[in-house]
């Protein structure tokens, strides 16, 4: 390569693939890379892109020449689970990534992105633990963006099979709080027959930073997969779920907190996907607003002809904490079958001045009293992933963000 | 069993009668048009509306620039339906005219013209409850009349060419105001186009007891029928007006594109009340807005059970404080209907409150969707929305959707949005079947039961006109 670290840059250079990676991923990621060359930009007309802020899309500059650090907390692991860096995975399990690498189509607006990814990715991790096995411990990855205009582009891909459980936590943050980074991160959950899946991502990036990240989750049947985002991080964030549920008894939660202050700008958009009879869904997502800040909120609830008996449920809370802050919210349905009991939600509303003087009344301050109430109403969301130790590390992060503001 | 049967002959004795009526409006006279736009639109189609009407020049002006907005507007279809595509504007005709003036009296009404509304009923219901009645028929109002003192007090109810050229210091200021011509494609191509439609003034302080009603009934194949309704409450006054419309089936497919505008001024109050009842190939793309002024309250009341595609979201801009605005809809889909429905809310002052609750049937293999917008913008205090929005789906093929859009800012208002999806439960239906009442009864008593909270909010005599239109369209959807 003749190209120096200063004229890199992520979208123009053409990414090139390590030599020693199977002959099929080298062909995928140059045809991905043709994939994102002629995708079309989103544009204002795009309604998955409506209330979003496209200026946030301009990654000119960046490069991705730099291996960032990412560090593995692997528990020990009972026989058979294979837990390795994405990179080594392709080279000793090439068969099972191809199988199941970004299978599903990033239909939420971010087709572009996700072709980006495809092409650049080159870290991450690839978890397979095989039938009837149970990971008790959570594995945990750290992501630390290092560098100003570094991009990463981590992939997590997790297989579980029949009868199998494992939970993993992913983990982005920045080395230092000026330098801007990017990070499009992309992960892959398949929940094999009667399997629990459970994954869990905390976004910290420094307030430079942006940060798109895709899930695709897909749920066998009788498999329970929950996938949790903390989002307290980063200057823009656009988070695209996906769950498909192709089997009877699949059942899929999908939590997230989201905590923006300042100028912060989160963008969530979801789909929850039944595609077989008896499945269920739960969809969760609150957002505590304070400063300038502005989320939006847009889910759709898919059923398919022939998905009758569906439970699928989506509730978005937005908490605004002051006076400047924006809430968009667009929860849908479209509903093709019958026998189906679908509902969704969604409200933005602030504390009332009972509940404060309820607190004050027992001795604690209006300020303590306003925090005390703002992390109740996340928690609820996080203590439906039901994982002690993952629940213990979002409530530090909530806390984190909470004694950053004022 | 027995009981089964004592029931079927009582349904066939009310058949003969239900049938009549189901039938009501697909009927049509041969046309005998003095008038006539010819076939697609272009700039000559306008100019001739105009000389056939002897616009003012700035209504002639008005007509051709919003003809180049509407060549510059793209079909919605990157959210809608693409059904819209199935539209063609250049075999449409738009202007279908008798020429003469609305007739005061019935009598002199010509005679189709005045069977037709006679078969529907407007004459008749004139006499038992409204205070003002027009009837549109194709591009033109055949008859408009309002009780004499109505007409006393000051109140104006004409048609919009009467409006825009014998009122023209009411009529203009409002005009084209709460809806622009560019706020959509069709609202641009009524705006090229318009004819008929209602011209309102209700004086300061005047409350209109009894509702006034427009009839529009289109008799022409491959028609477009584009009516303007303009609605002025003044100061306190208040005022009901229901609109009724059918149409013939045709083979081909008919184009219904109206511009509504209210306005209410402080403390003033307007209900609109509409029944859409048109036959199943009639593309229904309507734009109806109203502004609140301070305290002023717009409702509309939305009922709509025909056509073949409806896209229509009433909205309400509450522009001063404590305006309230609402929107309560029902819309029943059956096999070959898509009711693409829902309600706009815009609030613009401090205090103001708006509530949506919109029901919806799907029925065999129809599709009913909601759509709709809330916007609280910054730096207001105290405003409230609440929407609720409930679809009920009777077979396996129906399909429902719902798209709202929620955006607020600020801390201090309270929005809620609440939807659910159901089916009429199988232990609903068992209950009455052991007492006697057959399945397809039992549906439509459950049916019946599911909207009936919002059918109250109806006028009496079309709440029970309505209650009879969905028993009829959910007939033979069971079993």
């Amino acid at each position: 390569m003749s190209t120096t670290i200063a004229q890199m840059n992520i979208l123009e250079t053409q990414p090139q693939t390590a030599s020693d990676l199977p002959e099929w991923f080298v062909a995928l990621q140059q045809q991905a890379w043709q994939e994102f060359l002629n995708a079309p930009m989103p544009s204002r007309k795009d309604e998955v892109w409506r209330f979003g802020n496209l200026k946030q899309l301009d990654f000119d500059g960046f490069s991705d020449e730099k291996n960032t650090e990412i560090k593995y907390s692997i528990p020990t692991l009972p026989e058979g689970v294979i837990c390795l860096p994405f990179a080594e995975a392709l080279k000793q399990h090439g068969d099972l990534v191809k199988e199941h690498f970004m299978k599903a189509e990033a239909r939420l607006g971010s087709a572009k992105f996700a072709a980006l990814h495809k092409a650049r990715v080159k870290s991450g991790l690839f978890v397979y633990v095989p039938d009837g096995v149970r990971v008790e411990k959570p594995i945990e990855v750290s992501h630390v963006i290092a560098g100003n205009k570094e991009a990463i582009f981590p992939h997590t891909l997790i297989i579980t099979g029949k009868n199998s459980e494992v939970s993993v936590l992913d983990r982005f943050s920045s080395a230092n709080e000026d330098d801007a980074g990017l990070c499009i991160a992309f992960n892959d959950l398949i929940a094999g027959d009667g399997s629990k899946l459970t994954y869990c991502a905390v976004q910290e990036l420094n307030l430079n930073s942006r940060m798109i990240q895709v899930n695709a989750t897909t749920v066998g049947r009788d498999a329970h997969a929950v996938a949790f985002t903390l989002n307290t991080g980063s200057q823009w964030a656009r988070n695209e779920s996906l769950s498909l549920l192709n089997a009877e008894g699949a059942h899929s939660d999908m939590l997230s907190c989201s905590i923006p202050a300042g100028t912060q700008q989160y963008d969530q958009r979801t789909y929850q996907h039944h595609a077989a009879p008896h499945t269920n869904s739960d969809l969760l997502y609150k957002n505590t607003l304070f400063g300038t800040s502005k989320t939006v909120f847009s889910g759709l609830i898919l059923v398919d002809e022939g998905a009758h008996y569906t439970d699928a449920y989506q509730t978005c809370r937005n908490l605004m904490m002051e006076d400047t802050t924006e809430a968009n919210s667009m929860p849908g349905l479209e509903i093709n079958a019958d026998q189906v009991k679908c509902s969704h939600g969604s409200t933005a509303a602030s504390i009332s001045d009972e509940e404060i003087f309820y607190l004050q009344a027992r001795g604690i301050g209006p300020q303590q009293a306003r925090r005390l109430i703002a992390k109740g109403f996340s928690v609820e969301a996080v203590e439906r992933m039901r994982n002690e130790r993952l629940e213990e590390v979002v409530i530090e992060a909530i806390d984190r963000k909470f004694s950053s503001i004022r | 069993m027995s009981y089964d049967t004592t029931i079927d002959t009582i349904d066939q004795e009310t058949q003969e009668a239900i049938d009549i009526d189901r039938t009501k409006g697909d009927f049509s006279y041969p046309e005998k048009h003095k008038y006539d736009a010819g076939v697609g639109l272009s700039e000559d189609t306008i100019n001739y509306i105009s000389d056939v009407k002897n616009d003012p020049d700035w209504v002639r002006a008005f007509r051709l620039k919003a003809y180049e907005t509407f060549l510059s507007k793209p079909m919605p279809t990157n959210w809608a339906t693409e059904d819209l595509n199935n539209i063609h504007f250049d075999k449409i005709r738009y202007y279908l005219a008798d020429g003469q003036k609305p007739m005061r009296n019935w009598e002199d009404v010509p005679p189709e013209v005045l069977e037709t509304f006679e078969r529907l009923g407007v004459p008749e219901q004139e006499r038992a409850f409204l205070a003002g009645v027009e009837a549109q028929y194709d591009s033109e109002t055949a008859y408009s009349s309002v009780k004499e003192e109505l007409e006393k007090d000051g109140v104006i109810f004409v048609n919009s060419t009467e409006g825009l050229k014998e009122h023209e210091e009411v009529f203009r200021p409002w005009f084209g105001k709460v809806i622009p011509t560019g706020d959509n494609k069709f609202s641009a191509l009524n705006s090229a186009v318009f004819s008929g439609g209602s011209f309102i003034y209700i004086p300061k302080g005047l409350k209109v007891k009894h509702p006034l009603q427009a009839y529009f009934r289109i008799n022409s194949e491959n028609f477009g029928q584009f009516e303007r309704t303009l609605i002025i409450a003044d100061e306190g006054a208040e005022v009901m007006y229901m609109e009724g419309c059918t149409a013939p089936k045709f083979e081909s497919t008919t184009l219904h594109s109206a511009v509504v505008e209210l306005v209410a001024m402080k403390g003033a109050k307007i209900q609109y009340v509409t029944v859409q009842n048109w036959s199943s190939n009639v593309f229904n793309l309507v734009t109806k807005r109203g502004i609140a002024h301070e305290d002023a309250e717009v409702r509309w009341i939305d009922c709509n059970i025909g056509s073949r595609l409806t896209m229509k979201y009433p909205g309400v801009v509450m522009k001063g404080e404590r305006a309230r605005g609402e929107v309560i809809s029902i819309a029943l889909a059956n096999s070959g209907q898509h009711q693409d429905t829902g309600a706009k809310m815009i609030h613009a002052a401090n205090n103001t409150t708006s509530n949506v609750v919109s029901k919806s049937i799907s029925v065999g293999e129809g599709r009913a969707t909601y759509r709709g917008q809330v916007l609280i913008p910054k730096h207001l205090k105290g405003c409230k929305n609440n929407t609720e929005c409930d679809a009920l789906m009777i077979n396996a093929t129906s399909k429902t959707d719902t798209y709202p859009a929620i955006t607020v800012r600020g801390n201090q208002h309270v929005t809620q949005h609440e939807a659910s999806v159901s089916q009429v439960s199988q232990e609903m239906l068992f209950y009455m079947q052991q007492r006697g009442i057959s399945e397809a009864a039992a549906m439509s008593l459950a049916v019946n039961g599911f909207i009936n909270d919002l059918v109250s909010e109806f006028p009496m005599e079309y709440s029970v006109e309505l209650k009879r239109l969905i028993e009829l369209e959910m007939e033979g959807s069971v079993g």
